[in-house]
């Protein structure tokens, strides 16, 4: 896009700035418009999945839901607690959107179609998602009550614990891919299952780092049944109780950015990203981005699936299933990972 | 012109919440800006080309090593006329720290410049191995000449965190642990008896 503006005669400094605010928006704007609908979706699976209708009343098939909440938040008043930390509390859920798209950056939609072509990319990502706890702990605190205070401590014990093994997951993954750029970890998985299948979940020493990534992600957004953070039985509604108007719609949408990107990367690392699932010439007719999005269409309905099927963890269990059988488990891998590309493919 | 733009707005920002962490009243207030400060510093790593570390600083001090401070410090039952009680008497202590400090990086910045280490290049540009990668060009280093400086930190650490751990474990009787495999061994036929009390007698399990 930077050539295509230096050839209407801009200097190349001023061409690559709006060639990248333009990819900017070109990710966020259908992003948010994703974020809306596949929050219809999930509503819809789980109302499925309960023998409910779901939302059915706005629009055809109340596919509109969503804006009509986002309006209805949108003209709500925002309450500030006058025991609050003001700024805090308001800086809390613009860093949580913010994070919630910022990893979107790396993600490749399709052969070279990625906003930041950088060579440390799933460093980048682990770095962001890792900065993804600190607006629920600034809204805990900030809140200056006590269900928000528990929630953020519960949300920064889960979040390290389980960004650990997710570090590990990814170092298995780099090491088969043999690099840390997503399009090359996408362009390695090309015909990686006996030639025939594109993506790493078709090999018995990833595809159980793929089930683990599964269910980390889930533990790392904070979904259900690892939703400890919002607890509604226990914690009203965790950090967010105290939230009102746009500033709640804000942590609602960097929620589901946040799954819908742990989708894309369940899609991009294990199976194959824009490649299309089988090494089947007539499938690359169709265009990578509409594979990409089928793939986390995929993932987003097990999420769905597992929110309305699984009930929610015990706070010792979570950490038990993190430290006690994930991290040793992913450690086992990345021990056994080296060993057999030592041997096979970097052997003698 | 965009790089010294960035370059000015990261540095400006990286000393001035430096200065804001030490200044702010409240604690908590500190770690934040203190963050700022961490993020900042890796966006002027970026711009010198040590992507690798920039991001290694965001993932370990600003992912964990950060969360974990304002962990504590959130729980922190502060009083802060006791905290600005201490200023004077911690002053000459706090002095020689910086002093330290500054000697430390006058020596290091000096002895770079003087191209004593064969780390780098002292205009700058910091590539060991010329064509290669951030992550390829420290690999090399970290796994084949520094090998034994690399793992005998590791071991270090390793300590460290066994010294950590015997210090504050205690066993405690009372507490109640999930045995997760026993659980899952339990079938119903043994979890469940079928018993038929007299009436007025009850019965004892």
């Amino acid at each position: 896009m930077t050539a295509f503006f230096q050839n209407l005669g801009m200097s190349y400094e001023w061409a690559w700035a709006i060639a990248t605010i333009c990819g900017i928006l070109l990710i966020a704007l259908p992003l948010m418009l994703g974020v809306a609908m596949i929050i219809y979706a999930d509503r819809k699976i789980w109302a499925a999945m309960a023998l409910r209708r779901g939302p059915n009343v706005v629009g055809p098939f109340g596919l509109l839901q969503s804006f009509a909440d986002g309006l209805k938040v949108f003209l709500q008043e925002t309450i500030v607690p006058s025991a609050a930390n003001k700024g805090i509390f308001l800086i809390a859920p613009i860093v949580t959107f913010t994070v919630a798209l910022l990893a979107w950056a790396v993600i490749p939609f399709n052969s070279g179609a990625v906003l930041a072509d950088i060579n440390v990319g799933l460093l980048y990502v682990l770095a962001i998602s890792s900065l993804g706890v600190y607006g629920t702990v600034m809204a805990g605190w900030a809140s200056n009550s006590k269900y928000p205070f528990f929630s953020a401590m519960r949300a920064s014990a889960q979040m390290i614990s389980y960004e650990v093994s997710i570090g590990f997951i990814l170092i298995c993954v780099v090491l088969w891919a043999n690099s840390f750029n997503l399009n090359e970890i996408v362009l390695a998985q090309k015909g990686a299952g006996l030639g025939f299948v594109n993506g790493f979940w078709f090999n018995i020493l990833l595809f159980p780092m793929w089930v683990m990534f599964l269910i980390s992600g889930m533990a790392e957004t904070g979904r259900a049944p690892f939703d400890l953070t919002e607890a509604e039985s226990e914690l009203v509604a965790g950090f967010q109780t105290e939230y009102s108007s746009m500033s709640f719609a804000l942590y609602w949408l960097g929620e589901y950015a946040n799954v819908l990107l742990m989708c894309a990367l369940n899609a991009t690392l294990f199976f194959g990203g824009w490649l299309p699932p089988f090494e089947i010439p007539f499938l690359y007719w169709v265009p990578g981005f509409v594979w990409l999005l089928l793939k986390i269409l995929f993932f987003f309905f097990i999420f769905s699936w597992v929110k309305a099927t699984v009930p929610r963890y015990r706070y010792d269990q979570l950490m038990r299933l993190g430290w006690k059988v994930f991290l040793p488990v992913s450690l086992g891998f990345v021990v056994l990972v080296s060993g057999w590309l030592m041997f096979t493919r970097y052997g003698a | 012109m965009i790089h010294v733009f960035a370059f000015y707005l990261f540095a400006v920002l990286t000393i001035a919440s430096g200065a804001v962490t030490i200044l702010a009243r409240n604690p908590v207030h500190s770690v934040l800006w203190l963050i700022l400060a961490f993020f900042n510093a890796a966006g002027l790593m970026v711009l010198v080309g040590a992507e690798f570390i920039a991001m290694l600083l965001v993932i370990v001090y600003v992912g964990a090593v950060a969360v974990l401070f304002l962990f504590v410090v959130m729980m922190l039952d502060i009083d802060f006329a006791e905290l600005r009680a201490g200023f004077v008497k911690n002053f000459p202590l706090g002095m020689l720290i910086a002093v330290v400090l500054l000697a430390e990086i006058v020596l290091g910045v000096g002895a770079y410049k003087a191209g004593a280490m064969h780390l780098g290049t002292p205009d700058g540009t910091a590539i060991t191995a010329p064509g290669a990668s951030n992550i390829a060009a420290i690999g090399q280093l970290m796994y084949g000449r520094y090998l034994f400086l690399f793992e005998a930190s590791g071991l270090v650490l390793l300590v460290a965190m066994i010294g950590a751990i015997v210090l504050t474990h205690r066993q405690r009787s009372d507490s109640r642990g999930q045995n997760v495999a026993k659980q899952n061994a339990r079938r119903p036929d043994e979890a469940t008896i079928n018993m038929k009390p007299e009436v007025g007698k009850g019965m004892t399990l």
